[in-house]
């Protein structure tokens, strides 16, 4: 094995092993800020020996080991933080007496338990949303810091400091490496579901885009998505989160123009969605559904981006059941921008004077003024009941309001153009 | 990144002869992992080519349909995974991981999916309107 074969061989083990590795040395230490050094540690220790050795058998175990052998000898020196000193030092001398027979031998569902108390970890809200996010891709995902910035198109200085900060805040705030309890875990699941969606929508504005390193932040969240539910089988939101983004991912193909333009769901070509996405996306819903309990923002979202994938074809859309659905959201988010697209639903299906009350009643409350979607939204309805002159009035306020160039264009040509 | 590792046909598999229990059991376990990763999109096995055919294209444009089962084993797939990874280098780790997926020397054979990116710079716009312009063409002549 030559010095390239090696590290090549290293970055797809590490990319396979690292989370793991981190996350039962954290389990183990107390602190993910010194698990990733000793991870790295033994990332050092790998370069220099498989060159010569070849990659071992099993190299996730020797990672551990070798990690784990690092810890000691750091322990010896005295470099460990005081407090996790003594918990180490037990763990480690445990661990060291059962050998290595233990390490190959780790129950799968205590690594398991271990990962997702990272993935919990690095998600923890006494972080700011940006620090979580670089934590957990760096962490869970083991992306490199260059990795990162080039993807959040940030400075790689920042982004490593980023991480240190988050990592101190961590230790400070004594924040416990564990699976929460049942008082906690559903705040702490959005948390961690807030992450992975964040990650996704960074990707997903990018995917229009020629910048294919951003737009494999979507495949990253969704990978992030997909372990979660490994991990975590039985939370609705989180089956939710994970349809939501097979489902929007399936129309990545689509949404956009030979110019590079967006093109709006109800004139995508609908066979150039990807069907393997549509599959996944609409049984992780079902899933979500079998558990039984009430739906979630995401499993909501994701139902209705199922109606619009289920529909062969726009017309075969059943809007009545998206209204219902965006009910159910609305009541639960309430936000104007789910009742702007409720009172789209509810135009499409009880007809443009029921979609055009609502969003009147929208208008008045103010909350969107400014938003280019609802003088859109209006000029269509408008449109659609055959008063074109309002509906021109309404386009031109769009065109005016919005700040992409190409929407604009197409808002200002529906304001003037004859259709 | 998409690959495809597409699992080559054995004696055993060609004459519809199941796996053992046991390499059912690590096949399990290893799709299992490849699941839990996110790494694994879809998977399937196929049918002995005894229950397949092959239509064979001529130059004229003549179509000849052959029935199985075919010669060439080796030659012949499985089943395959549908992969998502990082690099191709991470899904050739996964596939050496794999057992054996049958008591002979066999093959899985690895390989990268077109994406449209992949196109790059000869899916120009300009070509991907004449694209467009033909499918909008050809939807029109149907």
């Amino acid at each position: 094995m030559d010095g390239e074969d090696a590290r090549r061989a290293i970055d797809v083990v590490w990319r396979i092993e690292s989370a793991r590795l981190i996350a039962g040395l954290a389990r183990m230490t107390g602190d993910v800020g010194i698990a990733e050094d000793l991870a790295q540690d033994a990332l050092v220790v790998a370069l220099e020996q498989w060159p010569q050795g070849g990659a071992p058998d099993n190299p996730g175990a020797w990672l551990m080991t070798t990690a784990k052998n690092r810890a000691i000898d750091r322990l010896r020196r005295g470099e460990m933080a005081a407090r996790r000193e003594e918990e180490l030092g037990r763990e480690v001398e445990l661990r060291a007496r059962l050998g290595e027979v233990d390490l190959a031998a780790a129950a799968d569902d205590e690594i398991e338990d271990d990962l997702l108390s990272l993935i919990f970890t690095a998600c923890h809200p006494v972080l700011a949303t940006e620090a979580r996010v670089a934590l957990t891709l760096r962490l869970v995902g083991s992306l490199t810091t260059a990795e990162i910035a080039r993807a959040f198109l940030a400075k790689e200085s920042t982004v490593a400091q980023r991480i240190v900060r988050a990592k101190r805040t961590l230790a400070e705030a004594r924040v416990p490496i564990e699976v929460p309890g049942a008082a906690e875990r559903e705040e702490r699941l959005a948390s961690v579901l807030e992450v992975i969606y964040a990650i996704f929508n960074e990707g997903y504005a990018a995917s229009a885009g020629e910048d294919w390193i951003r737009v494999d932040l979507c495949e990253e969240a969704m990978r992030l998505g997909r372990i979660l539910v490994g991990l975590a089988p039985r939370e609705p939101e989180a089956l939710g989160l994970v349809a939501l983004m097979e489902l929007q991912a399936a129309r990545f193909p689509a949404r956009t123009g030979p110019g590079g333009e967006a093109i709006p769901l109800l004139e995508q070509d609908r066979s150039r969605w990807d069907f393997v996405l549509i599959g996944r996306g609409l049984k992780a819903l079902e899933q979500a559904e079998a558990l039984g309990r009430p739906l979630g923002p995401y499993a909501l979202q994701a139902a209705i981006s199922a109606c619009h994938a289920r529909a062969r074809a726009p017309e075969q859309t059943d809007w009545e059941r998206i209204a219902a659905l965006y009910d159910g959201l609305a009541a639960i988010v309430g936000s104007p921008v789910v009742r702007l697209n409720r009172a789209v639903a509810m135009g499409m299906a009880f007809g443009p004077a029921a979609g055009l009350e609502l969003l009147d009643g929208l208008a008045a409350e103010g909350d969107l003024d400014g938003y280019h979607l609802l003088p859109a939204a209006r000029g269509e309805l408008l449109e659609r009941l055959g008063r074109a002159e309002e509906a021109s009035a309404e386009f031109a306020q769009a065109a005016a309001l919005s700040g992409n160039a190409r929407e604009r264009e197409l808002l200002q040509a529906r304001a003037t153009g004859p259709r | 990144m998409r690959v495809m590792a597409i699992v080559k046909a054995s004696k055993d598999s060609e004459a519809g002869v199941m796996p053992s229990e046991e390499l059912l059991t690590e096949m399990g376990k290893f799709n299992e992992e490849m699941v839990k990763a996110g790494v694994m999109l879809a998977g399937e096995g196929l049918h002995p080519s005894s229950k397949g055919a092959r239509v064979s294209f001529g130059g004229e444009g003549d179509r000849t349909v052959v029935d199985g089962p075919f010669a060439e084993t080796k030659e012949l797939i499985a089943g395959y995974w549908l992969m998502q990874v990082r690099s191709f280098d991470e899904a050739v780790e996964w596939i050496k991981r794999c057992p054996n997926p049958s008591d002979e020397e066999g093959e899985i054979e690895i390989r990268q999916v077109f994406e449209t990116e992949d196109f790059g710079e000869e899916m120009t716009p300009e070509l991907r309107e004449q694209e467009e312009r033909l499918r909008a063409q050809t939807e029109q002549n149907q």
